[in-house]
């Protein structure tokens, strides 16, 4: 953008007006230049929020300082002493800060989030089967191993196997994703998700196994 | 990108030196009660007036003629009159009968059981929240820890020398939802606002975080008389964020004492003696059990006469016996703190420092569990009774703007919905960061369904019944459609204070319904407006007056929206709107100085009417710049 008055300095998203000077404020804008009002939360992407490029292969820890930084302007708990409007907003706005860090956070929400910006709904939502077989299977095996391993070690094992499985997954998930192969993506982050669910639920039985 | 940038906290206006009321930190707790104030980050635990301990002991005394005693004087008449007095009422806020645990059978509380309401069926009745009876009164809970409350903001105003009206309190980081609104409820009637419920151990960390320059990833264990807390937080300079927290809302020191008092009765049994305890010996002997706890601490072994009924016997309990009884319950916070850390996806080699909170972390028993699982001393440089109500104190000084110091904190039990077959749909995970808003959608399930049964329940099991229910309404004016045509979203949103509010919209129709959600274990609203009246509290006073602080906070920041604008637009202010505004500011200036509230309302609305030429010509100029802005971009590329 070449006129560089603070007036002209919009994302292409368009002015809105401001709820509480009434004057022009840009759409996407979390606070007013003009009085400092914070505004509704508009329809701002996740990566524009956080600053950085459209790849899967996000720099998390960047992320995470950008977002205490923001969460320290539009927390609630800055708006204490203000108006309900006012207190109201930054709900809203605390809120879709959470949301999009932690949808960029977690992989498998990152490459739905992803798909979806691209215009391809990922397979396996809620309610949906899915029908893999491969996947299915593989799965199943899992199940089993995970129902027989009796002792703490044992699922160690388990725990540590399906880590380094998800891990390489994730990887193949960042390459199709960059790569636009979203077909590929969608099967590979249904894969993602099972791991990640197998991990949890083997860490689960550790914990009941440790309480009996 | 301009968009982005952020305006430095502390530019904003503070709100007027009149309206800024002093704010405490209250650790509201279920054996023990502190009050704290803060300022300029240093903060000090609130004594009375002739000094003695910070300590206010969480017991309430109800005398015949009508006197309300609260703190030791109250724990010292459990011997007397025991039936008069209330202690550990905090282990029943947003709780039902089924939730109380008894001694040996016999409540250690004298509870009401509620009557059904006449031809409903019991069994189909809602649980409410348990009534206690005390003496000739019929009490909640929430009138019990309001005493307590009303007690502890008399001690804040003779401490200060000033009114109290604010508060931060603090709950258990595993309180669900019926709990803290519970406590938010006990405030308003002692008169309290509350600025935010915030989480005992996230209290507890800013507390300590602050004091010792603490950076890095720290686990808060707190285990005090009623409630497990555990929670594993990020510091780093002015900002406390917590990355997962578990525990038990009704595991602590009273546990260890009725696991004392058990014994004691078992032994008793063995030597043929059968006891029927009624509730106040039942407090009276888990006095004793836990004076025989407290002294194991620095004893290895204590010898005690027990009385029950005129039949004396004597008992020696060594702290290895002690340790055996209460090995299961040590282990269980163990195994919560394991699940904790793993939620986090941490090893216990991960964490910097271990702090410890709550005075059953005096127990050796703990202790040692606690540094063998992080295989490190946990941090004793601590006051394990008072680094709550300090924490509670510093977030206070921070919301009413003296300080930049952030909490980041997360909901401890996800939040679900009943669906076919009374299984949970989860809608908020456990451990997500508040405060948050998420929504879902759901289907009709039977030709022309006009309406909705909505329940939403908190826990993390699947079926309905085992989770806990917090409230249930009916969607109803959905219009006739085919089984699984509508679409009805759903949607909750959990607030700081991590309290939650859903709302449904039937989506093709856009069918809203102003939802009236009934809390399952709340108080409703006639008992709350009784309970106020009768509590003396000028309810309609204090509303009116928040209204008009409310318009005063409003106006203010009216004035200077527009005074900004003229500040960054003075090129479009011709002299008539200029002076139109100006009058209007002085107006609106005389009326805030007053307390008519309507006046002010009107004079603001005024003055927003004299800007908006000013505000219009502003727009006009916005819109057309943006156009040049985009000619030049497309012209550039
Ligand atoms: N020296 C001690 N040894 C063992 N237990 C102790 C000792 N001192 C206090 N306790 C126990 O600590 C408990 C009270 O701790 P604390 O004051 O932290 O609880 P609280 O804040 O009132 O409760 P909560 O945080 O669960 O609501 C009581 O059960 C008490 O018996
Ligand atoms: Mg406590």
């Amino acid at each position: 953008m070449t006129a560089a008055s603070k007036h002209t300095a919009t994302t292409g998203n368009g002015n809105k007006i401001c709820w509480s000077c009434k004057g022009p404020v840009d759409a996407v804008a979390l606070f007013c230049d003009t009085c400092g009002a914070i505004q509704a939360p508009g329809q701002l992407d996740h990566f524009a929020r956080f600053e950085c490029a459209r790849d899967f292969n996000v720099d998390i820890d960047a992320i995470e300082i950008q977002y205490l930084k923001q969460q320290q302007a539009l927390h609630p708990d800055r708006f204490a002493t203000k108006s309900a409007r006012e207190k109201a907003l930054s709900q809203q706005q605390a809120a879709s800060l959470n949301e999009a860090f932690e949808t960029l956070k977690n992989p498998v929400s990152r490459a739905e989030y992803m798909m979806r910006m691209n215009g391809v709904e990922p397979e396996g939502g809620e309610g949906q089967t899915v029908n893999d077989p491969a996947l299915l299977m593989e799965a199943m095996e899992m199940r089993e191993a995970l129902d027989d391993a009796g002792d703490r070690a044992a699922i160690d094992t388990i725990i540590r196997d399906v880590r380094k499985m998800a891990r390489d997954c994730e990887k193949e998930v960042a390459t199709a994703i960059n790569g636009g192969a979203y077909d590929a993506a969608r099967k590979l982050t249904t894969r993602l998700r099972y791991l990640l669910k197998m991990a949890q639920e083997a860490r689960a039985k550790k914990a009941r196994l440790a309480a009996a | 990108m301009a968009l982005l940038t952020i305006h430095e906290p502390g530019q904003t206006p503070l709100p007027h030196e009149e309206e800024r009321k002093l704010a405490v930190g209250i650790d509201l707790g279920t054996t023990n009660s502190v009050v704290a104030m803060s300022r300029a980050e240093k903060s000090e635990v609130l004594r009375n007036p002739d000094g003695g301990s910070a300590i206010v002991p969480s017991v309430v005394h109800y005398a015949a003629d009508g006197t309300v005693t609260v703190g030791e004087a109250a724990r010292d008449l459990i011997d007397s009159e025991a039936s008069q007095v209330v202690s550990s009422v905090k282990r029943l806020m947003g709780r039902g009968l089924e939730d109380v645990k008894s001694v040996a059978g016999t409540l250690p509380y004298h509870v009401e059981i509620p009557e059904t309401v006449a031809g409903s069926d019991a069994a189909t009745a809602e649980p409410q929240m348990v009534r206690l009876n005390v003496g000739n009164r019929v009490l909640t809970p929430v009138e019990v820890s309001a005493d307590i409350l009303r007690a502890l903001k008399a001690r804040a105003e003779a401490a200060l020398e000033q009114d109290v009206e604010q508060a931060v309190i603090t709950v258990p980081a595993y309180f669900d939802d019926a709990a803290r609104t519970a406590t938010k409820d006990a405030a308003k009637l002692a008169g309290i606002e509350v600025l935010r419920l915030v989480n005992e151990p996230t209290a507890a960390a800013l507390a300590y975080g602050l004091d010792n320059g603490a950076e890095g990833l720290y686990a808060v264990y707190d285990l005090g008389g009623g409630t497990f807390d555990i929670s594993l937080l990020k510091m780093q300079k002015g900002v406390f964020q917590v990355k997962s927290t578990g525990g038990d809302a009704a595991l602590g020191g009273d546990d260890f004492d009725h696991a004392i008092v058990e014994h004691i009765l078992a032994a008793r049994k063995a030597d043929g003696i059968d006891d029927t305890i009624d509730s106040s010996a039942a407090k009276r002997l888990l006095k004793v059990a836990r004076a025989i706890k407290e002294a194991l601490t620095e004893r290895d072994q204590i010898d005690v006469a027990v009385d029950i009924n005129d039949r004396e016997t004597t008992h020696s309990i060594t702290r290895t016996g002690f340790d055996a009884m209460i090995a299961k319950m040590v282990a269980r916070t163990v195994s919560i703190t394991e699940q904790v850390l793993d939620d986090a996806d941490v090893l216990p080699e991960d964490v910097k420092g271990v702090v410890l909170v709550g005075g059953s972390t005096r127990v050796p028993a703990v202790r040692a569990a606690v540094a063998s699982l992080f295989e490190q001393d946990p941090l004793s440089n601590i006051d394990p009774d008072e680094v709550v109500a300090v924490g509670a104190a510093l977030q206070a000084e921070a919301l009413t703007g003296g300080s930049d110091n952030l909490l980041l904190d997360v909901i401890p039990l996800s939040l679900g919905l009943e669906t076919m077959g009374g299984i949970v749909e989860k809608v908020i995970d456990r451990n997500t960061p508040i405060p948050v808003a998420k929504g879902q959608e759901f289907t009709t399930y039977q030709d022309g369904q006009s309406a909705m049964m909505i329940h939403v329940v908190q826990g993390e099991r699947e079926m309905v019944d085992q989770c806990r229910s917090l409230a249930r309404f009916v969607l109803s004016g959905i219009p006739p459609m085919a089984a699984g045509a509508a679409r009805i979203r759903v949607t909750f949103q959990v607030d700081a204070d991590g309290l939650l509010t859903v709302s449904a919209r039937e989506e093709t129709t856009g069918t809203e319904q102003e939802v009236a959600v009934k809390p399952t274990y709340g108080i409703n609203e006639t008992d709350m407006a009784n309970m106020l009246r009768d509590s003396m509290v000028n309810a309609r006073g204090d509303m009116e007056l928040r209204l008009l602080t409310e318009a005063r906070v409003e106006a203010r920041r009216n004035i200077l929206a527009v005074q900004a604008a003229m500040k960054a637009d003075a090129e479009l202010l011709d002299a008539d709107d200029e002076g139109a505004i100006a009058a209007a500011v002085t107006e609106l200036e005389t009326a805030m100085a007053g307390d008519d509230r309507q006046i002010i309302n009107d004079l603001a609305e005024a003055l927003d009417t004299a800007s908006r030429p000013f505000a219009e010509k502003r727009m006009d100029r916005g819109i057309r710049r943006a156009l040049a802005g985009q000619n030049v971009n497309s012209v550039g590329t």
